[in-house]
């Protein structure tokens, strides 16, 4: 038993993750609200931005800046010193694509209000039958 | 020069993008020019790259000059060159044929729809011609992106059919992240090729299948594997004709592409097949991904719609064809890859001009269309023995690899289902003749003249590459010998049997 | 036996598809009529031209693409081809001289369309003649059943809506549902799909499978109309009636049984089938579908459906010939593909020559109408006595060869079912003419103002009521080609 509840607490970074994930999938999938299927589609993504960022990180580590000498002379530079840089890299870009999602997503949902001057879902498609 | 043409590939497209905005906003008619340029240019270089290809083996280029697995990698081998060479066609003949529709319904959004166009080209192309897996996300939402704009360009329902094809793709592509994600921390690299090379050592890990599984699951909700595949028919049913033309064909055989990529050189066929044990699995759900888009199809009551299902069965041949864990079926689903992209390219032009002249797509406008528009419907007719697979067109030959593959793999279910599939598609299209042929019905017998329909053709802009692409079915399906036993034979590993 | 290489096969398939856009963009329908002639002679022309060689024992093969590893579109042009070619392209002059008759006599609509899916139908059966492979053969097989739809529903009214319907479920419905399967498994088990004179399948498989796969093709190519799939045979008669002569009782038709009789010979071989005692099989379900069509048309009122129903025995006719796997047998069954056609093609012409002239359809209708259109019913009569089987019409002498060849394959119930059908033919056809020719004032239906039909629907079924009776005493080149396919096949 105690087994178990170490290795959860030793992994942390994954379970919270996957809860997170989990919020935003439900959000997507239950909430008939559009901004709210949004945000959770965004708290999704962020979850997955948070689990890429978690994997560089090193006990001990210090921030991935090499920093020179005056004089321009460098050090060796040990990379067991630094967290992992790369993933936080890769995450910029998933950053900026998230945000740009968010943008386009935000966008078609004020064309939906222009159009059905609601934002809930099952109402929209009352007035699709409807109309 | 020639030298870079993987790289030029995706970033003339992307340049010119740029300069097509801009010409939105100082003088639309530069838009379309440089659209076709820039597609040109990407065209031109995905033929080299294909020649050279045939000619000397795969190509390797590095990106910036960095050495894999720390810079990028481009690498154009047999598998992604015919596809980059389908894509440039396939966006240069829509380009062709949609101009006209593009600047009567877009007035004031042309550079809009043109940058969104050539930037969706532009993923595509990437995701095709890209080495490194995180580099395939990247381009993958360019694409995906675009696509989105593109299709919300629509009609009334459209944006609502666009939120929800975000919802689902979105998730889509974060699981495959994920999955890269998960590759990432078992192996330190993100290139294909390395990833390949480390994984062997590591099949035993669980984190390896989680990560292959999650990457499938994100790559089945992209390209509309049954039952992910609820965003497509609202998502290409009111898109605009121009932009279901472009993104129908191409996005979700791409996807396929992606994940036989992933199915043949990261995770070689060896561990997909043998030590996974899925393949039976996924080819049963291929099967009721065939027999559910048919049945599907037939309920439905205007032809984008229904062509949208028939895209959803497609897609199931695909996937079981490539998880038949043998050469034919292998084959086949590659083969299936440019047949289906031309025959849904065909279908997607007709339908384009039966809206330019009907401004409708309701089974009940088709009504006397085979006299009214003889060659359009001539060449829809064309594209939809094609889906039936009927020789000599394209879609008789890749039906045959898949199902001598069923049968060797012992498979039965899936080989019902194909000819399953063909049975219905013979219904859905002779339904539509009939429509066109049958009705308005006169009263008696029809002897004497009845007052002759005037024929209300559609344009040729959009009837010569209509007809290009209807005739390219048969000379493909001609071909294939040729395609095969030069380009495809040598795409899948020797590992399969 | 040498083969040469000549592209005369593929230009005797094109030259009706080259005719086509003439078709469509004629002036007037004298000229459009002129080029249907043209090609049809043309056809005609290079058919008759390979004839020689292919009589002295030569086969004369084209390739014309590889399509895939392994298969290709390719002709082969051999004594069994040669004859169906014959007699179809022959037909088809003919046909086209009947078809100015009937289409103008009745003012038809759409007669482009109908002459250009005509021209294209008969490429279609000309490719099915002279296939080198299984792969070409279904591939024009095919290319058939699509450029016959629109003949058949030509009329465009409800029924031939439901016609079409039918016409596609029972054609395509079965190439695609067994014909594909069987044939992909062929390939798989022999590695090859060439049609050889011993065939291919030989020691491929288990009897089980290769008896599976004999049913799935004799029933996959439902032109045949081998029973239960005949159904689409009497729907399809709602087409005008040059279609249902030339298609139903030539071409489309003709194509299914020359499809089973190229499988049993050129994909499975006599001896195969011997040895897996497929004989008495074959002759059984050919038996069961002489009989019963043949009792069928004993009830038809309507006479097209009742030449249908006639057609459909006596196609089975062939499909016995070939089961009895007898040189007799096989040589009266593939004669009987010649002297059928002449003989069924004279009924249709004559039952569309009524309808022209008259517009009736029913048998109950035309009491007394000999006496009006001597010559259309004395070609009717000739036409019946080919399909019977007597002097002095050339079916008599596909039929001699069909029961001595019963004899020669000792299965003696089969020689009981000729004797019978023989019979039934007589018993509804007899009664027609009987009727037409003798009756009181008081019954005969028509005043002395009908008259002969135009020429051009009198004319060609004279010609061919003529031709049954040439057959029987001069069966060349057809005789001749029967007896060396035969030879070819079993080898010497």
């Amino acid at each position: 038993m105690s087994g178990i509840v170490a290795t959860i607490i030793a992994k942390y970074n994954y379970w919270i993750y996957i809860c997170l994930m989990m919020i935003g999938l439900y959000a997507m999938i239950t909430k008939r609200n559009l901004i709210k299927k949004i945000v959770g589609m965004n708290i999704f993504q962020t979850a997955i931005i948070l689990f890429y960022v978690s994997i560089g990180a090193k006990r001990g580590g210090t921030i991935p800046i090499i920093e020179h000498a005056h004089g321009g002379q460098s050090h060796a530079v040990e990379a067991v010193h630094y967290i992992n840089p790369l993933p936080h890299v890769l995450m910029l870009t998933a950053i900026v694509v998230a945000v740009a999602t968010l943008g386009v997503a935000l966008a078609l949902a004020i064309r939906i209000y222009n159009r059905y001057r609601t934002l809930e879902e099952d109402e929209i498609l009352s007035r699709i039958r409807g109309s | 020069m020639s030298h870079h043409f993987p790289a030029l590939l995706v970033i003339a497209p992307l340049l010119s993008a740029f300069f097509i905005s801009g010409a939105g906003w100082l003088n639309r008619r530069f838009c379309l020019p440089l659209a076709v340029a820039s597609l040109g240019v990407a065209g031109l270089s995905a033929l080299s790259l294909f020649w050279r290809v045939v000619q000397q083996g795969p190509v390797l280029y590095r990106l910036g000059g960095w050495d894999p697995p720390w810079g990028i990698a481009y690498a154009v081998d047999f598998l992604n060159a015919p596809v980059l060479v389908l894509i440039c066609i396939v966006a240069l003949l829509n380009l062709w044929a949609s101009h006209r529709q593009v600047e009567e319904q877009f007035k004031e959004k042309t550079g809009a729809f043109y940058t969104l166009y050539v930037l969706m080209v532009t993923g595509l192309l990437g995701i095709t011609v890209t080495g490194d897996a995180f580099n395939l996300y990247v381009l993958l939402e360019i694409a995906s992106l675009s696509g989105y704009g593109l299709i919300a360009m629509g009609e009334d329902r459209a944006p609502l059919a666009t939120l929800n094809y975000v919802y689902m793709g979105t998730i889509g592509a974060c699981f495959y992240l994920l999955g890269i994600g998960y590759l990432y921390i078992v192996t330190g690299s993100l290139n294909m090729a390395d990833i390949a090379r480390i994984l062997p050592g590591l099949y035993e890990n669980k984190a390896v299948l989680t990560a292959l599984i999650i990457c499938l699951v994100g790559l089945w909700l992209k390209m509309a594997f049954f039952p992910l595949h609820v965003w497509l028919p609202n998502a290409y049913t009111f898109a605009p004709v121009p932009s279901a033309a472009l993104i129908a064909p191409l996005m979700t055989k791409v996807m396929v592409y992606v994940m036989i990529r992933l199915m043949l050189t990261v995770f070689t066929p060896g561990y997909v097949f043998s030590t996974l044990g899925i393949n039976d699995a996924v080819v049963w759900f291929a099967v009721i991904a065939i027999v559910m888009g048919a049945i599907l199809a037939l309920g439905q009551r205007d032809l984008k719609k229904m062509i949208s299902y028939i895209i959803v069965a497609e897609v199931g041949y695909m996937v079981g064809g490539a998880w038949l864990g043998n050469r034919a079926g292998m084959t086949g689903a590659i083969l299936h890859i440019i047949n289906d992209a031309l025959m849904t390219l065909c279908l997607f032009l007709a339908v384009a001009a039966i809206t330019y002249r009907m401004k409708s797509y309701t089974f009940s406008s088709l009504k006397g269309l085979i006299r009214k528009m003889p060659f359009t419907m001539g060449a829809f007719i064309l594209g939809g023995l094609s889906i039936i697979g009927v020789p000599p067109t394209c879609g008789f030959f890749s039906k045959w690899y898949l199902i001598t593959g069923a049968l060797q793999a012992g498979h039965y279910g899936f080989m019902a289902a194909l000819l399953f599939s063909s049975l219905v598609n013979v219904v859905l299209f002779f339904r539509i003749i009939e429509i066109g042929f049958f009705e308005p019905f006169n009263e008696g017998h029809g002897h004497g003249e009845h007052g002759p329909e005037p024929m209300n053709e559609a344009p040729l802009s959009i009837l010569v590459p209509l007809w290009i692409v209807a005739l390219g079915l048969v000379v493909v399906g001609v071909y294939t010998s040729e395609i095969i036993t030069h380009v495809l034979q040598f795409a899948i590993p020797k590992a399969i049997l | 036996m040498e083969t040469v290489f000549s592209i005369k096969p593929l230009l005797a398939v094109l030259v009706s598809v080259a005719a086509v856009p003439f078709l469509i963009w004629s002036r007037n329908p004298n000229t459009r009529e002129t080029w249907t002639f043209a090609a049809a002679f043309v056809k005609f022309g290079i058919v008759l031209s390979m004839l020689p060689a292919v009589l002295s024992g030569t086969q004369i093969v084209c390739k014309v693409a590889q399509v895939m590893p392994g298969m290709a579109i390719a002709f082969r042009v051999d004594a069994l081809g040669m004859l169906f070619a014959l007699v179809s392209s022959s037909l088809w002059i003919v046909t086209s001289a009947y078809s100015i008759g009937y289409m103008r006599g009745l003012n038809e609509h759409g007669q482009t369309r109908y002459f250009c899916f005509f021209a294209l139908a008969l490429s279609a059966t000309i490719g099915v003649a002279f296939a080198a492979n299984l792969f070409t053969l279904y591939l024009f097989y095919e290319m058939l059943s699509f450029a016959t739809y629109p003949l058949v529903t030509h009329h465009q009214d409800q029924e031939a809506r439901s016609s079409g319907r039918k016409y596609l479920l029972y054609i395509v419905g079965t190439s695609i549902g067994l014909v594909l399967p069987a044939m992909i498994t062929a390939y798989a088990l022999g590695g090859t799909l060439e049609f050889s004179t011993k065939g291919f399948l030989a020691g491929t498989g288990s009897p089980a499978l290769l008896t599976a796969l004999l049913f799935l093709f004799v029933f996959g190519f439902a032109k045949a109309a081998v029973m239960p799939l005949h159904s689409w045979l009497p729907a399809a008669m709602v087409a005008p009636t040059p279609v249902s002569a030339l298609l139903h009782a030539v071409a489309v038709v003709k194509v299914g049984v020359f499809s089973v009789v190229r499988v049993i010979t050129g994909v499975f071989g006599i001896d195969l089938l011997q040895s897996l005692h497929l004989s008495p099989v074959l002759t059984a379900v050919a038996s069961v579908t002489i009989l019963v069509g043949s009792f069928v048309a004993l009830s038809q009122d309507n006479l097209k459906r009742l030449l249908a129903f006639s057609t459909i025995a006596q196609l089975s006719y062939i499909v016995l010939g070939l089961g009895l796997l007898s040189p007799k047998g096989m040589t009266g069954g593939i004669l009987h593909i010649a002297m059928h056609a002449f003989g069924k093609i004279t009924l249709f012409f004559c039952a569309g020559a009524i309808f022209v002239a008259t517009g009736k359809k029913n048998i109950s209708e035309m009491v007394g109408i000999g006496r009006r259109m001597p010559v259309t019913m004395s070609a009717f009569f000739l036409g019946s006595l080919s399909i019977i089987g007597v002097p002095p019409c050339g079916g008599f002498i596909s039929k001699w060869y069909l029961v001595t060849g019963t004899l020669e394959a000792n299965q003696m119930p089969i020689l009981f079912v000729l004797l019978a059908s023989s019979l039934l033919n007589a018993a509804y056809f007899m009664p027609v003419v009987y009727r037409a020719f003798f009756c009181t004032p008081e019954e005969a239906l028509f005043e002395n103002r009908v008259q002969e039909a135009p020429l051009f629907c009198v004319g060609p079924p004279v010609i061919t009521a003529a031709i049954s009776i040439i057959l029987l005493f001069y069966p060349q080149p057809f005789f001749r080609l029967a007896e060396s396919a035969v030879r070819a096949i079993t080898g010497g």
